[in-house]
């Protein structure tokens, strides 16, 4: 868990594979958030470069950096450098596209379309601000603004009464102080997500407790 | 008893007050902020130091190609170089040798530890660790300047910017210049307001540095600045132990910085639009589909 306060090792660090915290250290921590929200092995990934990412990704080895994430690599992890074997090693099929027109708001953004055998589609838009530090934009069709910086509870639901008060409860149960919390949602009453940033360590069987309600459809534990 | 500090002025009043060096101030914030033990905090600097080293020795002894191809071999050149040519003395030359050669690591995708960016990962490594290896200095002294670095760091991330797209190399390079600078300071046995008056010179110096990178890639100028930083920082450390300074407090050097940064043209940001980025003849040599089969081909 990362801290929120600029400490000793974010000005020394992070330690990387280089050559850029942004292009390179920052498009791993995308990536490897996108596979933890992914449910399941991906068996292909399509990684859509826009802005400055689309025109100079190969000379930063962004796009090694974003198929090292998808398998598990830390940015500080050399296996990064031959992420394209490692990847056709697990039977992980990569592309990539770059698309100079679309404007989305930021220089370095990524989108990661992730696929199965069996069909589970999930699209993870990421920005990468500086410094390694990332921000996930977009899950689907609906917009979402957090930073992995805290552990962090994405919950997908129906957008249903009485939801987020059975999640906060559990919450309270199992000890756990909410530093924010924030629903995204497609429409009144559609698919939605709610993200909740703690202070503490979240217990496994609080998973398991959320998915128990008949709204919820998604937990997932992000931590870079 | 609250060891957080905003700024320069804050930190020198902790310094005083407790009559201790920056990096025992900044070491008890980072205890009581981040609620770590001092050993836990010991065993990440020596593990930064650790990667230093090896980013700066792998590049002399066994220089690879860069990702853009416009970098290699450079710091095995200069390790190389006919003694009757070497003009700097032990000390500087090694930091210049070291600067080039992280720079090399990071280029070519080996593992670097940013201080501040990875752009200008050459600076701190190559200024404490030659002077670690030239000079009578213990560990312990050569874990305090890494220390004192990362304080100097801190209070210009918080008022300032380390960002080269945002204000210019100044924001990179300048910044582990004054953060190397007021590391040296601290080693050599000076006090906390040589430490910052070190750093405001090192900023002054640097001062307007744009950021040009060509082809955008973190290689050239990169590399070079990444030497002149350093060089820059025994500079200024030198003159502030000597209380030579410009009578510009650090706080104020590091707002007027950030002030110039943000008054650059955009093409001197990180754009590759102006600066080195748009000399014709670098231009010719690394045309764009030059450049992306380098990097198809990169090992």
């Amino acid at each position: 868990m990362s801290n929120t306060y600029i400490g000793m090792f974010d000005i020394i660090g992070p330690v990387m594979v280089g050559p850029s915290s942004s292009h390179t250290s920052g498009a791993a921590t995308i990536a490897w958030m996108a596979r933890q929200i992914y449910t399941g092995t991906p068996n292909s990934v399509k990684y859509t470069l826009y802005g400055s990412f689309a025109d100079t990704y190969l000379g930063h080895g962004t796009d090694r950096a974003l198929i090292g994430g998808m398998l598990g690599y830390k940015p500080d992890d050399i296996r990064i450098r031959k992420a394209y074997e490692h990847a056709r090693k697990e039977g992980i099929r990569v592309e990539f596209e770059t698309d100079r027109e679309t404007d989305t708001g930021h220089p370095n953004t990524v989108d990661i379309l992730m696929n199965n055998e069996i069909g589970h589609e999930l699209l993870i838009r990421g920005v990468s601000v500086g410094g390694g530090r990332v921000r996930i934009r977009r899950i689907n069709d609906i917009d979402v603004d957090f930073t992995g910086e805290y552990s962090t509870l994405l919950i997908g639901h129906l957008d249903k009464t009485g939801t987020i008060a059975f999640i906060t409860n559990l919450l309270a149960e199992h000890k756990v102080n909410i530093a924010t919390l924030r629903l995204f949602r497609e429409a009144k009453g559609k698919n939605a997500f709610t993200v909740i940033e703690t202070d503490s360590f979240i217990p496994e069987d609080l998973k398991e407790a959320i998915l128990q309600h008949e709204s919820v459809s998604s937990v997932d534990l992000i931590e870079i | 008893m609250n060891w957080d500090f905003k700024n320069a002025k804050e930190l020198l009043d902790l310094c005083q007050e407790h009559n201790m060096p920056i990096s025992e101030v900044m070491i008890k914030r980072e205890m009581q902020l981040g609620e770590v033990s001092r050993e836990s905090i010991r065993d990440r600097v020596d593990k930064c130091l650790r990667i230093m080293n090896v980013a700066v020795d792998k590049a002399i002894s066994d220089p690879v190609k860069s990702m853009g191809g416009l970098l290699g071999g450079e710091a095995n050149k200069m390790r190389h170089l006919d003694e009757s040519k070497r003009i700097c003395g032990s000390t500087i030359y090694g930091a210049i040798m070291s600067a080039l050669a992280v720079a090399e690591t990071n280029a070519s995708m080996g593992v670097i530890v940013a201080a501040p960016t990875a752009g200008s990962a050459g600076v701190l490594p190559a200024v404490i660790l030659s002077l670690y290896e030239n000079e009578d200095i213990s560990m312990d002294t050569l874990r305090r300047g890494l220390v004192n670095a990362s304080a100097i760091g801190y209070i210009i991330t918080r008022n300032g910017s380390v960002s080269g797209a945002e204000a210019g190399c100044q924001a990179e390079v300048g910044s582990a210049c004054a953060m190397a600078a007021s590391a040296l300071v601290e080693m050599m046995g000076g006090t906390p307001e040589q430490c910052c008056n070190a750093a405001s010179v090192a900023l002054s110096n640097l001062l307007g540095l744009v950021c040009d990178p060509v082809r955008g890639l973190v290689e050239v100028p990169c590399q070079t600045r990444n030497a002149i930083g350093a060089v820059g920082a025994y500079t200024a450390a030198q003159l502030a132990l000597a209380d030579i300074g410009i009578n510009i407090p650090l706080d104020e050097m590091v707002q007027i910085t950030f002030d110039v940064g943000r008054a650059l043209p955009e093409s001197l940001r990180e754009t590759a639009k102006g600066g080195c980025a748009i000399a014709p003849t670098i231009c010719a040599m690394c045309s764009k589909e030059a450049a992306l089969d380098k990097a198809r081909k990169f090992m």
